[in-house]
């Protein structure tokens, strides 16, 4: 085998230099999945586009805030992606290839992740992108992605209206998200009345219409209030007077970021608690729990896909495993275990396909089903979404939410008719 | 002839070095960079505009606006909005409930073009609305502020306001702007995909063509009465007031006058780089365009176009390699400028100058006399 | 209730502009890192938080009062190196300070990333801090926003007897005012100077102190302030304490009312244009006191 090559060199090299070629040699001798990986799949076949591929490696990009005001909830995205990362290449890799990251920092600025992407699919040919949290760092790419053809796997929760060959979404469209939450909560209390709140954006608007739409037309309620604050906002006193002139029976609410821990914590202060109000949110997850204080929360509602305190052995696995590699204190939200679902996908999807390229993975996505799911299985469908169960946890003071409720598999329909 | 020469590149100092600036832009930087990052080149030109417009409000004119992203943000909209109408035509948009309105509008339940997104379908109102647009906002506060002499401090506070205004504006009124996420995904001008190599090529030699058109322009207003004037007013504003000048109408012009480069630059961003969102009015970007021109030096026009470049070079190997140290580089840059080098690059260039050129001076005379004169060397040849 | 809500907003700016209209108002530094000074003392309640319930739990219902004044010391002492490292460089270059200040939270609030983690966090409050009175079945007077009241009147209090019944509040306004005379009375205004910079400072770490019982504290709160803070100075009138503590009243009043008839976003931009229209009409401010520049 190749390596002889390297121990017969010549005897002038000094003992130090030679242990270190030896000890390499002996780690690639050990390493035998490379070399089966090139004869049973040749990069030259595997690779026709000119991707960073090797005959032992493959790299791929992530592409996350690590500064600016994202960088607080993209933390658990970016951790997620490299355990899997990290667990896939401890499993042999995709195809036979260690897989290796080029990390950029979208820095929370939308310009920036613009820049960073077509660094990524131009100079560093990445087979695969890892990345994106806001739906405005989505947009921004989006044009990228597909002009230069590549995979992006965007984790986070989303608005819908959107389809792309180049994008996997890993985490719910909006319907998933809000239809089975609202008739669980209509029925469990009776609720007529609803009270919208959200961050003034994208997809909290785009998540009120839908379910604005829902409550007037499906379960015959009424919508007593609808508003948006700039994000950042903490001043919620005024909002806080009117919700208690309203008396609605829900309060659905879509804030994020730090608005998030002044909101629950100015409506604690105020008098709303669970003990008389139902509050149902689709934007708080563990992750946000951390900073409002679960004694802020305890007893409201959340509506997710997934939850820390999830009840099946692939959870248990994945929580010990992220705990072990970022300390016991750690916790994982939804879009924390929808980023772990995307390096998992796109091997997945490659070992399917046989191939690297970015056309055959999207043509072979559809139909990829992945067992080992934390939130317990998933498939991805012909629209670049996956299947995923609805789950409403009620918080708990010490930070974790108890479930309640779990829908069957919910199809993902970006462009939900009659919601529009 | 020679006047107009004189002030339109002050001097043959100046023509040198807008020369050379030219030189690097148009050529060395094309040749040696690949389409991708020359791109990036000509995104940072785009900020140069704005940062040009600083060295005459702020350098020149000693009035410091926190706000230029304004200007930057209406002339970037003005242009996206003429795009993005491009781009939503009834075909491509025909999965919309009302096809052939922006994508944005019809998620917002809008089913009918607003009506000051009308006149935008025009491509000659679209270039006009890129300069007058945010000429007209700048005229109307720079009037009701310099004819109150608010400056100093005040000026830079209040459109330090204006930006956080705009900003917010823009944020809560999603169905007419697109809110947060901008206004994406622009592909085409008149037909021509702006998003090819090809196409980038092109928009990045009109780039620096437009800059250094507007480099001449402000050489040539500098090396005017305006020019005189603002000095004047920066260092004694009561006594050119006393002479009878309307000092408040010579900053409102300039103030316009940089705005209307901002909108300029604004509109070239957008068309390099393919949308526009509110993150570029805010006050991050403003107060970091000031940063720009600070480095290269507040009152050298050439200075704030390396400024720009240096800063944005910087931030963008920074961030790709070091992005934890990113905003500590970038602090401790707007500290040592400030401290250090108050007048910049420009102004370690003019140190070395002083330095060098006694130097130099010694070795021309004594070494390049005998070859002075236009007669040619004789040809060794030559018997 | 909604005149409670625009009471607590009320105190809430006037607790942000307090520390601002001596360091702007006072000595004319355009400090832009002031919202910084706010995170520095929130920081500082969530690591005496975090240090008292672990190892002295048994101080966890008081600490909260003591904490407040370790913010004040740690905030004043740091406003103390900066101004002795930077602003004294910067006194006759006020919109250099602007830059450079700038510069410095920049330099803050990657400090504060490194250090606490870009998530944002919440110190454990005290119980009796949290909850609220009930005098009547449909009215709930939260506790907190009581609490940042009382401190903010307090403060006020403290620095209004603290400027105009002591010998050094006196030094202070007489430097203000005439800067040689000052000095050729034998005051050493520059020691004065770094006094009413680091008080200034302390002020505005207090005030983050305050604020970790109705919001968070992430790297970036800071400059989520910044420019509230200063309109609420600006519009006051700055050199005069009164007028600051009118325009905190006015703004307060003025958006929390346009937050109950308008909607979100918008409530804020109208507030914010009002203020602007109302300084392009009178730059000096509401309340200025006529002074030479």
């Amino acid at each position: 085998m190749k390596p002889t090559t390297i121990i017969t060199a010549p005897e002038r090299i000094p003992l130090r230099r030679f242990l270190i070629a030896s000890t390499a040699a002996i780690t690639l001798a050990l390493q035998s999945s490379p070399s089966l990986a090139g004869e049973a799949y040749p990069t030259a076949k595997v690779n026709t586009t000119g991707l960073a591929v090797t005959d032992d490696t493959v790299t791929v990009g992530q592409l996350h805030s690590a500064t600016g005001t994202m960088a607080i909830s993209e933390t658990g995205s970016i951790q997620a992606e490299q355990l899997a990362i990290d667990q896939i290449n401890a499993s042999g890799g995709v195809l036979g290839r260690k897989i290796k990251v080029i990390v950029e920092d979208g820095a929370s600025d939308w310009p920036t992740f613009a820049e960073k992407a077509k660094k990524l699919l131009v100079n560093d040919k990445v087979a695969s992108v890892f990345g994106c949290w806001t739906s405005a760092s989505r947009k921004a790419v989006l044009p990228v992605f597909e002009k230069e053809n590549g995979m992006l796997y965007y984790p986070t929760f989303y608005e819908g209206l959107e389809q792309s060959k180049n994008v996997i979404y890993t985490g719910q469209e909006a319907t998933q998200q809000i239809l089975a939450g609202l008739d669980w909560i209509a029925k469990e209390k009776k609720a007529k009345s609803f009270y919208l709140i959200g961050s003034d954006y994208i997809w909290p608007r785009t998540s009120s219409k839908i379910a604005r739409k829902h409550i007037e037309n499906v379960l015959k309620g009424t919508v007593v209030g609808e508003e948006y604050y700039a994000l950042g906002h903490t001043q919620f006193g005024s909002l806080i007077n009117k919700i208690k002139l309203k008396k609605p029976d829900v309060i659905y609410a879509i804030i994020v970021g730090g608005s998030n821990v002044s909101f629950y914590k100015q409506l604690k202060a105020a008098g709303i608690t669970s003990d008389k109000w139902t509050v149902l949110t689709i934007s708080v997850t563990e992750d946000e729990v951390l900073g409002i204080g679960g004694e802020n929360l305890a007893g409201f509602y959340s509506s997710m896909k997934y939850f820390q305190s999830l009840d099946n052995p692939n959870n248990k696995a994945f929580v010990e495993a992220f705990k072990s590699k970022y300390g016991a204190k750690s916790v994982i939200g939804d879009v924390t275990q929808a980023g772990y679902l995307g390096p998992w996908l796109w091997k997945l999807a490659v070992e399917k396909a046989g191939s690297f390229d970015i056309d055959k993975i999207a043509a072979a996505s559809p139909g990829i089903e992945f067992t080992q799911a934390p939130e317990g299985y998933v498939k991805v469908h012909p629209n670049h979404h996956l299947w995923s169960k609805l789950r409403i946890g009620q918080w708990g003071v010490e930070g974790q939410a108890k479930v309640l409720y779990e829908s069957g598999l919910i199809e993902p329909d970006p462009f939900p008719k009659g919601y529009q | 002839m020679k006047a107009i020469y004189n002030r339109l590149f002050g001097g043959t100092t100046g023509v040198v070095q807008l020369g050379i600036l030219a030189a690097i832009l148009m050529i060395v930087l094309p040749l040696s960079l690949d389409i991708f990052r020359l791109n990036l080149v000509g995104k940072y030109l785009t900020y140069a505009f704005v940062a040009l417009g600083l060295v005459l409000l702020w350098g020149k004119a000693g009035v410091l606006s926190l706000g230029q992203g304004v200007f930057f943000g209406l002339g970037g909209y003005c242009m996206a909005m003429f795009l993005k109408l491009e781009a939503s035509d009834p075909i491509s948009t025909k999965i919309q409930s009302t096809p052939g309105i922006p994508d944005f509008m019809d998620w917002n339940q809008i089913t009918q073009l607003p009506a000051f997104w009308m006149p935008f379908k025009s491509l000659p109102f679209t270039l006009l609305a890129v300069v007058v647009v945010p000429s007209i906002v700048a005229f109307v506060l720079g009037v009701a502020m310099f004819k109150r002499r608010v400056g100093g401090v005040y000026f830079a506070i209040i459109t330090q306001a204006l930006a956080l205004i705009l900003s917010l504006a823009i944020d809560g009124n999603q169905g007419y702007t697109g809110g947060r996420n901008g206004i994406t995904d622009l592909r085409t001008l008149l037909g021509w995909d702006i998003r090819s190599s090809h196409a980038q090529y092109l928009l990045y030699f009109t780039t620096c063509g437009l800059l250094v058109l507007a480099i001449v322009l402000s050489q040539w207003m500098l090396s005017g009465k305006l020019g005189k004037m603002l000095l004047a007013m920066r260092d004694r504003e009561d006594r050119v007031r006393f002479s009878g000048y309307d000092v408040s109408m010579f900053k409102v012009f300039t103030f316009c006058f940089a705005a209307a480069l901002s909108g300029v630059g604004g509109a070239l961003f957008v068309l390099q780089v393919g949308f526009i969102s509110p993150s570029l009015v805010g006050i991050v970007p403003s107060i970091e365009m000031v940063i720009f021109a600070a480095v290269g030096g507040r009152v050298s026009l050439l200075g704030a176009v390396y400024g720009t470049l240096l800063v944005n070079t910087g931030k963008s190997l920074f961030s790709e390699n070091f992005p934890q140290l990113w905003l500590f580089a970038m602090g401790g840059l707007f500290i040592a400028v400030v401290v250090l080098f108050p007048n910049g690059l420009a102004g370690v260039v003019e140190l070395i100058r002083k330095k060098v050129s006694p130097f130099l001076k010694n070795l021309r005379t004594s070494s390049t006399l005998p070859t002075s004169g236009s007669t040619p060397l004789p040809s060794p040849d030559k018997p | 209730m909604q005149s409670f809500a625009g009471f607590s907003l009320f105190s809430v700016l006037l607790l942000m502009a307090l520390g601002l209209a001596i360091i702007f108002g006072q000595m004319g530094v355009v400090n832009l890192a002031h919202g910084e000074f706010m995170a520095l003392g929130a920081y500082t309640v969530y690591l005496s938080s975090t240090v008292v319930h672990t190892y002295l739990p048994a101080l966890a219902p008081y600490y909260f009062v003591i904490a407040i004044v370790i913010a004040f010391l740690v905030a004043g002492l740091t406003g103390w190196l900066v101004e002795w490292s930077l602003i004294r460089f910067l006194y006759k270059r006020p919109l250099d300070t602007l830059l450079a200040t700038w510069g410095l939270s920049l330099i803050m609030q990657q400090s504060f990333r490194s250090i606490f983690g870009a998530r944002e966090v919440t110190p454990t409050l005290p119980e009796w801090l949290m909850g609220s009175f009930k005098p009547s079945e449909s009215i709930d007077i939260p506790i907190n926003g009581v609490f940042v009241m009382g401190l903010t009147l307090a403060l006020t209090l403290g620095i209004w007897l603290f400027m105009y019944r002591s010998r050094i509040g006196l030094q202070m306004r007489a430097t203000v005012q005439n800067r040689v005379m000052s000095g050729a009375a034998g005051i050493n205004t520059r020691l004065v100077d770094r006094f009413t910079f680091s008080l200034g400072c302390g002020i505005a770490g207090v005030a983050g102190a305050a604020f970790t019982t109705i919001g968070s504290t992430g790297p970036d709160s800071g400059s989520r302030y910044i420019v509230d803070t200063f309109l609420v100075v600006v519009f006051g009138g700055t050199a005069s304490l009164m007028g600051t503590i009118a325009s905190a009243f006015g703004i307060a009043q003025g958006q929390s009312i346009l937050e109950f008839f308008l909607k979100g976003t918008m409530g804020k931009v109208a507030v914010l244009m009002v203020i602007v229209l109302v300084l392009m009409i009178r730059p000096q401010g509401l309340f200025a006191s006529k002074i030479r520049s």
